[in-house]
């Protein structure tokens, strides 16, 4: 498929294309999160898994300017951000341009068709030309398999279907690397694999992406890296193969132990 | 019933409303509507000194009749030096009271639109100003659509209250037929049923914008 948008080759010259430092955030008296590290490569996958209220969302969603965390720093691509201070208008828009986000229960723009949710951004913020965006946005929805459904409106696309939806509007938006809070958790069971299949195939195309997610599966066969996050720290990293599979702290095996339920598979 | 008197009021009547009352509305209406979005938004801005003004306005709207206000700004302002025309006097009045009813209406609506939009927004590059013009209100006009036709609709029969401040609108053409004629019945029974059709178009017009906003919803 002849589309532009490709995975960019960036990295931040030390061979990662994300690195964050001791980023805390409280809501009130609710520390969440307590001094988190993140670093994920140029092209790979990096699988974000804990309990709720870990703090895992939260650090997603720092990643795109949609928390502001209170201390820590954030490097991505050539964009550095020192959260201990007060963020300037184009900071903000550079760390929201540096990523894009899909969300867990898909967000999108139920006034507008799925050809203009996905071209908004591109046409009225990115300004690029109609006619660029237009092929780039046709040959994303093509990939999808929802090319047909450019005129549609949101609402009468399945859950999956939104979600794909929601996957190309990040996608249209030429960012650094894709963010994912909880794509397939809102989803009906016979819906999880559809998106979770274009998430592989964008990973194998090279994308970089952070995954929030409770598909442990997913996490094993496509992640490059997991961070398994409990009451705002990262208690275990490492490649899936080793967390899953020899967990090292008490904390990740108890998690790992009930997600896999009183059957043990 | 005098059948004579129907015919030869309905005409003028209806006049009255042509190039009274409906203009009258219409300009109140979008001028008082975007005092409204002006409003909504310094109640929804965060900062207190401009929410607090706004509360002040809309308190002061909706705690005095309209009767009042139009007196106050056609008989009394002349006193302060301010004289106004009958016309910009009711355009003033009716639009000050549009702004403080369905100011309410809209912030509600605004209100409404889940915080994820506003986000979605965010993520894709927009500021906040873009993100309400392009993503919310479009969506919250959808959500005060039937309250905002009632506004319109108390609108048209609100103008009547016009003619005590000498607008030629319908009601008062109504009355300076009557008065000669002493046929006060008949005059304000066509008088009445007049206002009755332009409410009853103004109903199917809201139905149809409902429709048609309706293509995204569920």
């Amino acid at each position: 498929m002849p589309s532009e948008i490709a995975p960019p080759p960036s990295d931040l010259g030390s061979g990662l294309l994300l690195r964050a430092r001791g980023l805390h955030k409280s809501f009130g008296d609710n520390h969440v999160l307590r001094g988190v590290d993140l670093d994920i490569a140029p092209g790979s996958v990096h699988a974000l898994i804990g309990p709720s209220g870990s703090g895992k969302t939260t650090v997603l969603r720092s990643l795109n300017g949609l928390e502001s965390p209170e201390a820590g720093t954030l490097e991505i691509g050539e964009l550095a951000i020192d959260f201990s201070s007060s963020r300037t208008r184009a900071e903000r828009a550079a760390l929201h341009r540096a990523s894009a986000m899909v969300f867990q229960q898909h967000q999108l723009f139920p006034h507008l068709s799925v050809l203009g949710n996905v071209t908004i951004g591109p046409l009225r913020v990115q300004r690029r030309s109609r006619d660029e965006v237009m092929t780039d946005a046709l040959a994303l929805l093509e990939r999808v398999g929802l090319r047909e459904k450019a005129d549609a409106f949101p609402s009468s696309l399945s859950g999956g279907q939104q979600q794909r939806v929601g996957i190309v509007r990040a996608l249209a938006l030429a960012p650094s690397m894709l963010l994912f809070d909880e794509p397939t958790s809102s989803l009906d069971p016979e819906l999880v694999g559809e998106v979770l299949a274009v998430m592989t195939e964008l990973a194998q195309e090279g994308w970089t992406m952070a995954v929030v997610t409770h598909e442990l599966g997913f996490a094993r066969e496509v992640a490059d890296q997991v961070s398994f996050f409990d009451e705002g720290v990262v208690v275990e990293r490492g490649a899936p193969e080793r967390v899953f599979g020899d967990p090292q702290k008490e904390r990740t095996k108890r998690f790992l132990q009930r997600l896999r339920g009183p059957f043990g598979h | 019933m005098n059948w004579q008197l129907i015919l030869d009021s309905v005409g003028p009547i209806a006049l009255g409303a042509l190039t009274g009352t409906i203009p009258l509305t219409l300009a109140s209406f979008a001028l008082g509507l975007l005092i409204a979005i002006g409003m909504a938004l310094m109640r929804i801005s965060g900062s207190a000194v401009l929410s607090g003004i706004a509360r002040v306005y809309i308190s002061i709207i909706r705690g005095t009749p309209m009767l009042v206000q139009l007196f106050v700004i056609f008989y009394g302002m002349p006193q302060i030096g301010i004289i106004l025309d009958p016309w910009p006097s009711a355009i003033i009045a009716l639009s000050l009271n549009v702004g403080g009813y369905a100011a309410e209406i809209i912030r509600a609506a605004i209100l409404s639109i889940p915080k994820g939009q506003w986000e979605a927004g965010a993520m894709i590059g927009m500021s906040r100003g873009q993100t309400l013009v392009r993503i919310v209100l479009p969506q919250a006009a959808r959500v005060s659509v039937p309250p905002l036709s009632n506004t319109f609709i108390s609108l048209v029969k609100d103008t009547s209250l016009t003619s005590v401040i000498l607008v030629t609108e319908l009601f008062r053409i109504a009355q300076r037929i009557a008065a000669p004629s002493g046929e006060f019945l008949t005059v304000y029974l066509v008088a009445a049923a007049v206002y009755w059709v332009i409410c009853f178009v103004l109903a199917l017009g809201q139905d149809s914008i409902e429709r048609r906003l309706d293509r995204y919803a569920v």
